[in-house]
């Protein structure tokens, strides 16, 4: 028990005095939270919109004040004539232009149809669609008032009423809190365990140890404590974060949401125990768990690219990324406020996981060199 | 009971032979001295006696214990030195010691007397960074970290390399001390003068033994008349020499080559007349008595002949 002691605390110092990595480590999340929080948020606000039309006509004028109160779209400017479009999208002027007919209010009223265009700018295609979606959301309300009043009753047909039960704001923080929570417990725990540990092995002072009769077990266990405590520390960073700054709530339990974090922890920490066993230097090591984890974690475990619209072969790796696991349970626990009963699947398979990793990498690591 | 005993040890890296049959023996309370250039498999009979590294063929044993399967027993009664400095760089020369001296399950208190020598010339530096110090400290830090737990048996692999001549003597002082103390020293070195330190040395090359014994019971064996001689230009003269009639090996020794010779067909007169004669300028050949490196060379010649 002492000899543990004594490993524990030098794996602290270690880790404290390598002050710069220290750093890192702590502010990591918070970067991270800020940068996909303000930086890469997916919603849009104040889209710039451009009219060309007859602002005269009392219809036009009616459809471009409603463009104008709707809170995620602006009115830019009135373009005297189509020919001017290709420049605004060339100087980033405007990020959508809505063309009106000639004549659209009299043709109206006249033969019941008018022509309206809606021209966004292709070059981002997921804000593009996301914004003509909004413009023609506000155009066909417009349009069901119109042709309300024509027909003079008071509603003909329906238009569905959506509401999105857990996310009405459809805010992307509520997706990339759990990801951004899954990706730094993935890269503190497996990263920098098997860093580590290699750098025991590529200093020569792995050989010391392995002399000693200090059992292999407690030198993996003492390398992973104080990684487990940092961890912790980004847990509850992250939580604090996304619950005062992100606005986004914890709505299942926090203690069964503990649970699953350790749970993660201990599967990171047996990938990382594995890349150590692997990896004969640190740099190897770095290169595994950056390329070996991080990438398919980013890339596959549904934080960036849903899942559901991957191709078929894909979807089949992605069930192999413990992360997405941990993700989908965070998201139902925070978020839908599930209890265990609805997580016990996805639990059982990172348990499964974690289960399987640490009984590989525990009986793998060498008590010889 | 001999503190290490080796029978026909081999050991393979992949298609490169690290150890062919290596079989020694050392005995209890004596500084046994493996001598042998880089790459003779120095460093992995080591990792083999300290339980690091399993051979394929052949049994070793270490104060009777079987390194394969008594490896958890042996690693509490030895003290090892791993070639590259291998302590922690980031922790200072007190926590260092403190760690390893409780990581063998002991204090450094407890032990102070078996490391006082040594730990006491790198103790007014306790609260540097051990990646502060210097080559020397260094060194002496490493042994006490090594020593800290009383081992009867010390291995110490290439303790020497890359140290300055005066703290090489020093160190080879401690280690008498330390042998003082009744602990066996088994210590490997690629420096030939070193092994006059010892009480019995073995001759590694290629991973074999070529010769082993008392050093001066190795340099008795040397079989020729052993002459120096010296001329320029250097390098000719050695070709020249290496060509002549009655002269069985000769080989370059720093400022003058070493060369022994069948002294029925010639002697060191005829040899300094027929360099002068060969146009060699500042010619000098004199007798000398062979040291452990003039029979390494010779050895390790027969050896590739063979």
């Amino acid at each position: 028990m002492k000899e543990f002691l004594a490993f524990v605390k030098k794996e602290f110092r270690h880790i404290l005095r390598d002050k710069r990595t220290m750093l890192i480590v702590l502010i990591m999340p918070i970067v991270q939270m800020i940068l996909f929080g303000y930086a890469v948020r997916t919603e849009i606000e104040h889209a710039r919109v451009d009219v060309v039309g007859d602002l005269t006509d009392p219809a036009v004028r009616k459809i471009v004040d409603r463009i104008d109160n709707n809170r995620y779209l602006d009115i830019n400017e009135i373009l005297p004539s189509v020919s001017m479009i290709p420049s605004r999208f060339e100087k980033n002027a405007a990020d959508v232009v809505v063309c009106f007919g000639q004549d659209f209010g009299p043709e109206l009223k006249k033969t019941g149809k008018g022509s309206v265009k809606i021209i966004g700018d292709g070059s981002d295609p997921n804000s593009a669609q996301m914004i003509v979606n909004y413009v023609t959301g506000v155009i066909r309300s417009e349009q069901t008032e119109i042709s309300a009043a024509l027909s003079g009753e008071s509603s003909s047909g329906f238009s569905p009423s959506i509401q999105l039960m857990y996310n009405p704001a459809m805010k992307s923080s509520y997706n990339f809190v759990p990801g951004v929570m899954g990706l730094i417990m993935m890269i503190i725990c497996s990263m920098m365990t098997s860093v580590s540990i290699v750098r025991e092995k590529e200093t020569g002072t792995m050989e010391l140890l392995l002399v000693s009769p200090v059992k292999p077990i407690w030198i993996i266990i003492s390398k992973a404590l104080p990684y487990l405590i940092v961890s912790t520390i980004n847990f509850i960073t992250i939580l604090l974060l996304s619950r005062y700054m992100m606005g986004v709530p914890i709505r299942g339990s926090l203690l069964l949401l503990s649970g699953v974090a350790v749970l993660f922890v201990f599967t990171s920490l047996s990938l990382g125990l594995l890349i150590s066993i692997v990896a004969s230097t640190q740099k190897s090591a770095l290169l595994l768990s950056g390329m070996g984890l991080m990438m398919p974690t980013v890339l596959l475990s549904g934080i960036i690219f849903p899942c559901e619209n991957m191709p078929g072969i894909l979807q089949a790796l992605s069930h192999l990324i413990p992360a997405k696991w941990f993700i989908i349970m965070v998201k139902k626990i925070m978020i839908q406020g599930a209890g265990f009963p609805y997580i016990i699947k996805e639990f059982s398979i990172l348990a499964g996981m974690t289960a399987f990793l640490l009984t590989v990498s525990v009986k793998k690591f060498r008590i010889r060199l | 009971m001999n503190a290490i005993e080796v029978h026909d040890l081999s050991k393979s890296y992949g298609k490169v032979r690290a150890l062919s049959g290596i079989s020694l023996e050392v005995e209890n309370g004596e500084i046994f001295g493996l001598i042998g250039p880089d790459g003779a498999g120095k460093t992995t009979l080591f990792r083999i006696l300290t339980t690091l590294l399993l051979a394929d063929e052949g049994s070793a044993s270490v104060n009777g214990l079987d390194v394969k399967k008594d490896y958890a027993a042996i690693r509490r009664q030895i003290g090892y030195m791993p070639g590259r400095f291998s302590l922690y760089q980031d922790l200072s020369v007190e926590e260092n010691l403190e760690f390893f001296a409780t990581v063998f399950g002991t204090t450094v208190e407890e032990n102070y007397d078996v490391i006082k020598d040594i730990y006491s010339q790198i103790e007014p530096f306790k609260e540097r960074r051990a990646g502060a110090l210097s080559g020397g400290m260094k060194q002496k830090l490493a042994l006490s970290c090594a020593l800290v737990h009383k081992p009867s048996v010390l291995f110490l692999d290439e303790p020497t390399t890359g140290v300055d001549a005066v703290s090489r003597k020093d160190f080879w002082n401690m280690l008498a001390r330390i042998k003082a103390s009744g602990v066996t020293v088994f210590v490997s070195t690629p420096y030939m003068d070193e092994a006059s330190l010892c009480d019995r040395v073995a001759l590694i090359m290629h991973g074999k033994i070529i010769d082993s014994g008392t050093p001066a019971g190795i340099v008795a064996k040397y079989p020729y008349t052993l002459l120096s001689a010296k001329g320029t230009p250097m390098y000719p003269l050695l070709k020249y020499l290496r060509g002549k009639e009655g002269v069985i090996n000769c080989f370059s020794f720093g400022a003058e080559h070493h060369l022994a010779i069948d002294s029925s067909v010639t002697d060191a007169r005829k040899i300094l007349s027929d360099m002068t004669e060969a146009g060699f300028k500042d010619c000098d050949v004199h007798r000398i008595s062979p040291g452990i490196e003039d029979c390494f060379m010779n050895l390790a010649g027969e050896n590739v002949r063979k």
